[in-house]
Formats: C-alpha cells, structure tokens, sequence
C-alpha cells in the first residue's frame, strides 16, 4: 500500500534534515515532516490558541498594526469631514490612489482563492497547509478593497447607490457601467471567499470546542462550529458542498480581477483601452497575492512553530508558482508594449512610451525590477530554501504590484489625447498615510486571526497523513493507478523493490 | 441518516411536569484508535444489519460512503438549481431597472443589450449558487445543532482530534444495550460508552 513507501520516504527526508523537497518519482514526498500523527497535528495548531500568551513578536507587531488602524481610521475621518479634494487627486487625475489601492487589495485576496480552489480542483494537496492563512488573507484583503471605493465616491453617505436599493427618486444603477459590474463582482467575491473560508473552518472550530477549558470559549467556539460532531453523513455532504465551492469559486477567482479590469479596459483612455487586460491583470492578481502569502506565511510558521504542517516543499511550491506568474507578468509587459508600437496609434505608442521613460520612469523601474527581474532569484533552490530571500521576493512582489498600478491608473491619466489638459500627479501626505493605514487594517485582522482562530486546516491536514487511509482489502484503494515504473525491479540490485507490501 | 440524532427524544417534553430520575438510553457509542479499525468495524455493522448509525470522525474517511453506505447527496442538485436561478434574477434586475423601470438611453444603444449584462448574471449565478451549497449542506446536514446528547461523553471531545467512533442508536430494530455493547466490542472498539439524554 500507499503507506510503505511513504514511511519509506519518511525515513530518507529524516536522513536529509526534513528536507522533503527532492521530487523522487518512486515514492510520494511526506506533506507533514517531524513524523506528526493526528494528535500532533491538532496539538501544533491548537497551541498557537492556547498557549496563554502569543509570542512577543506578535506584540510588536500588533502593536505597530494598531498605530497604523488608528492613521487609517483618522485619515479616513479627515477625508468624510473634509471632501476629496484632500487627495492629491486632480483634473484630469480623477482616479488616484483611492483606486490604485482598490485594485491592489482585490488582487492580493486571488491568491487565497487560487489555493483554496483552483489547486484543490487540481489535487494538489500540499495546499492544506497553506490554504486557511490564504484564505484569511483573502478575507481581509478583499475587507481592504472594499473600503476604498467607498470612501473614494465623495459623499461616503451616499455610497449605497452604488446598490439597486429601491429608492423615492425611483433611481437605479446604470447596469452598463463597468464599475456596476465591480460592485457585483467584488460584492459575490467577498460573500463567496467568507462562505469557503467559513465552511473550511467549521471543522476546525469544532477541535477548538472541544478542547477549550474555559467556558466562554466553548461557547463562543462552540457557537461558530454549529454543532459539528464528524458525523460520516455530514462529511458526505460537507465535501460535496466544498468541491461545489471550489468548482464555482474558480471561474469567480478569474472572472473578478476581470471585471475590475474592465473599470479601465472599457474606456478610451490610451494606456487603458487595451484587450489584454483581463488575462494581465489575473495573472499579476495572482502573482501579486502569492507574494502576499509568503511574506506572510514565512514569519508565521516560524513564529508559531507551524515549519512541519507547512514544510520547505509548500515554500517551494510557492515560490515555483510565483516564478511562473512574474514570468506571466513579465510576458504581459512585453506585450503591450509591442502592440504599443505595433498598432501605429500614435496617442497609445506616446503613453508607452512616456511610461518608460516619461517623468514617471523611476515608477516604472520599480515595477519592472520588482515583478519581472527579482522574482528570476527563484530558479535556484539555494534561494528558494532560503526563507530571508523569500521574504525580500515577497515584498518586491507586493511593492511592485502596487507600482503596476500606480503605472496604469493615475499616470495613463496624467497625459492623454489633448496636452492642453495634461496634468501631473503627486500623491499628500493624507493619500500616503491612507495607504499606510490600510497596511494596518490588513495586519490587525491577520493577526487577530492567527491568535484566535485556526491557522491551519487541521482536518484538511490530517487526511494528507499516511495513516489517513484503512490499510487491507478495501475497493477504493485497489482501484488506484498511482503510475509506478520501477515497482518490480530495483535498478541497482534487480531485486524486487517492495517485496513486503 | 441524520435524523438519528435529531430523533432523540427532548427530555423536557418526557418529563412533562413529573420529575424524570432516570435519563433514556440513547444509543451506545465505541471508540476506535484508527482509521482501519474503524473501517472494518463499519463494514461489521452494516453486515450485521444495523439500520440507524454513523461513524464520527476526524476527518473524511476516504471510501467510507461506499462502507456505510451512504447515498449521494442532492445537494449538486439544489446549487444547480441556485445557480439557474440566480443568473434569472441577474437578468431580470437588471432588464427591470434599466429597460423597464427606468429605461436609460445611453449613446443611443440599445435598451436590452444581452452583452453588457453578462457579467454581472455571471456574479448573480456564482453567488447563487455558493449560497445554496453552503446552506444547503447545512440545512441537509441538520446544522447548526448546539445540543447533542453525544457532547456530554468526555471521549466524544476527541472526535475532532484523533479518535473514531461508530454510533449505534437506541431507536435501531436491532438494538440491544447488552448485545450492541458486546457487538462493538467484538469489532475492536477500545471502548463503549452508554450515552444518556
């Protein structure tokens, strides 16, 4: 059976320090290391909820991400009791930061839904360890995004029409308008991301019941696992529910960074109007999101000793996906700026260029040097093993995206058609701060998570364990056709490989 | 089915005025260490003709549906039916606001144009139908269900950690305290804890 090559494998990644990265095709690489059983595991993530005090890094931490809430929420005040003008925004810059940070936002939550969704489709099952922080963070950044629009439409009060709310004006939203179609997409990919996020957790917050001391946990806990008992049935039900959210939050995850591309590519602006938007921006969605993920889960899993439930491989995985969407990203750029020069549109070409090296062209430089050429450190596996480089490739990546768009929003609009209406752009001191402040928002949550709820899809994990599966006759296990070459004959000796299965 | 839980008995409405002493006999429940053993205990009991019972576990036991025997759910069914109707209500909101409502003439384009509001019946069916599997599995489930006479067995906290458990109810043909006991005994349960309510 499965599980004899696998202890097999167990016992070789020991050998070699718990590295269980080398892809040996005879045996199946250990997604937990450390020799973990189902206590163990449970044990691992429970103690970051138990442990009666977090470390104290997540004290600085918090403590930083708090000073930043409490700027976002002044800044905020400020900008409701004042108006826009506050904003460096202009005429014709009338989309600034408030979008730039909009777009940023909704583009980091498209990793959590790429992992909890896509791969799962895909099988593969390296992301349970990973998948619930992503998840999370998907969760708080969409929270992000959410606001800026919000505060971002002048009268903040007003901001439910944006909604097809009957009102006495008999008014409605005008449905074919892209940012109509934002507000659908973002409204579905918040509610879709919290019901997948929720739904994974009820298990989890189950154990949490189940092993808290104190009585206000157990029912507090207790309440948000709605009673869940592990029941055959209900897990029956429960992983077809799960693959039916996975099968309808993959086409959302793509069609939603999209739609917010549609806000610019349905325009006439040179610089915007551009038909490869969709497929650029989900790929820069996912890249910038895989960036989030691994400068977050690198001091995670350090800090909260999760390094065996989410083990070099899942880094490397990461990493390896992170590479192939820079390169995406990369191939994007390129693109454009062929089809720039290709198409003759002289207004298009002039924007192009201007970007590269209009008065804008440091911008630009960060963005290229952050997406297209740090990420390229990833093809050695000296620096993909090293969780300092992956960090620093983690913030070039969401540093880089955020100048993408920086590029695309505010300096498309700085010069279009007419040059008698161009204008510069320069961001105040309160677009800055705003900025900052959404950095705050997001780390609060996060680590406000991380402390309280599970970090990590315990009962996802545990199904990953060797001794997940019953071991003698059983249909469903003879039924696999793991495609095994060298089952027979072991090519140094010719001896048969695993005579005692 | 689920119901097995549900159709124990409320003991307020038991006790009806007169002070109940002794609490009923729910059902007996056996503890198992692993997986395989609680695979083979399953096939055990519904071989030995075993109707209302379950097995608790951790995690989704691979290929115990087919050991239960365990039917597919119709929820693939109702999200369909979710999504249909969702990507309806797209369509119809958005034809009621702008062509019926309050028709909006825009660069002279049509009233109705289909293409335009493609996305947002795209959004409608997917939130449509993330919200009916969601409920849907819980309202098929019984969930949410904050009383359950199996959380007063200390060793049933264990079920979402590392323990496996098969659960026979008392409202079973077959039952029988002394026999069912002996029964799960036999087919390896480390344990058999009498659940009263």
């Amino acid at each position: 059976m499965a599980s004899v090559p696998t202890t097999e494998f167990i016992r070789i990644a020991e050998q070699t320090e718990g590295d269980n990265t080398t892809d040996d095709p005879r045996f199946r690489a250990p997604l937990v290391t450390g020799g973990k059983n189902f206590a163990a595991v449970t044990e691992t993530v429970a103690n970051i909820a138990e442990r009666p005090a977090p470390p104290q890094a997540w004290y600085v931490a918090m403590g930083v991400s708090l000073a930043l809430l409490g700027l976002l929420g002044a800044m905020v005040g400020y900008l409701i009791l004042t108006g826009v003008g506050v904003w460096g925004n202009n005429q014709p810059v009338g989309w600034a930061f408030g979008i730039v940070n909009f777009v940023f936002w909704v583009g980091i939550g498209h990793a959590g839904t790429l992992i909890s969704a896509i791969l799962y489709l895909f099988r593969q099952n390296w992301r349970t360890g990973i998948n619930r922080l992503a998840e999370a963070m998907t969760i708080f950044a969409v929270i992000c995004a959410a606001l800026f629009p919000g505060i971002h439409v002048g009268r903040p009060w007003l901001a439910y029409w944006l909604f097809p709310i009957p009102d006495q004006m008999n008014l409605w939203p005008q449905f074919r308008s892209p940012l109509m179609w934002d507000v659908f997409a973002v409204g579905t990919y918040a509610t879709v991301s919290l019901l997948f996020w929720y739904v994974g957790m009820v298990p989890d917050i189950a154990t949490f019941r189940d092993r808290s001391k104190s009585k206000i946990k157990q029912v507090v806990y207790g309440i948000f696992a709605l009673g869940w008992n592990g029941s055959s049935r209900h897990w029956h039900r429960y992983e077809r529910a799960y693959l039916l959210l996975a099968a309808i939050a993959t086409p959302l995850v793509l069609s939603v960074h999209s739609t917010v591309s549609f806000d610019m590519a349905v325009s006439q602006i040179p610089g915007w109007h551009t038909t490869v938007f969709p497929p650029y921006f989900v790929a820069g969605a996912i890249y910038g999101g895989f960036a989030m993920v691994i400068f977050l889960v690198v001091p995670a899993r350090e800090l909260f000793g999760l390094k065996d439930i989410i083990t070099k491989r899942h880094m490397d995985n990461m990493a390896k996906i992170t590479m192939a969407t820079s390169m995406m990203v990369g191939y994007s750029y390129m693109t454009e700026f062929f089809i720039a020069g290709y198409s003759g549109d002289r207004n298009e070409a002039f924007t192009f260029h201007n970007r590269a090296l209009g008065p804008y062209c440091w911008s630009w430089c960060v963005m290229f040097f952050c997406n297209v050429v740090a990420p390229q450190v990833l093809w050695s596996k000296k620096c993909r093993m090293n969780m300092w480089i992956m960090w620093v490739v983690g913030i070039c990546g969401n540093v880089g995206m955020w100048f993408e768009r920086f590029e695309i929003i505010p300096e498309s609009l700085t010069r279009d058609f007419l040059p008698s209406s161009w204008h510069a752009y320069w961001p105040t001191w309160v677009d800055l701060c705003t900025l900052a402040g959404s950095f705050g928002l997001f780390m609060t949550l996060f680590l406000l998570f991380c402390r309280y709820l599970p970090t990590v899809a315990m009962a996802e994990v545990k199904t990953m364990l060797p001794e997940a599966h019953a071991h003698g006759a059983h249909s469903a296990d003879e039924k696999r056709t793991d495609y095994r070459p060298d089952e027979h004959h072991d090519p140094d000796t010719d001896a048969p490989r695993f005579a005692n299965r | 089915m689920t119901t097995d839980l549900k159709e124990t008995h409320d003991p307020h409405e038991e006790t009806n005025g007169v002070e109940s002493t002794e609490p009923m006999l729910t059902g007996l429940l056996g503890e198992f260490a692993d997986v395989t053993g609680v695979v083979e205990a399953a096939r055990k009991t519904r071989s030995a003709g075993y109707k209302v019972w379950d097995v608790h576990s951790p995690f989704p036991i691979h290929g115990i549906d087919a050991v239960i025997g365990i039917r597919p759910t119709i929820l693939p069914w109702l999200v369909l039916i979710g999504g249909v109707t969702g990507a309806s209500c797209g369509f119809l909101l958005q034809w009621f606001c702008n062509t019926f409502d309050y028709p909006i003439l825009v660069s002279a384009k049509p009233m109705l144009s289909l293409p335009a509001d493609v996305p947002i019946i795209f959004e409608c069916a997917v939130l449509f139908s993330a919200l009916t599997a969601v409920f849907g599995m819980l309202a098929l489930n019984r969930l949410p269900l904050l009383y359950n006479p199996l959380f007063k067995s200390a060793h049933f906290r264990r079920v979402t950690n590392d323990r496996f458990f098969i659960w026979i109810d008392a409202s079973d043909a077959k039952f029988d305290e002394k026999s069912t006991a002996e029964f799960l005994s036999s087919a390896g349960a480390t344990g058999v804890e009498r659940i009263e309510d």
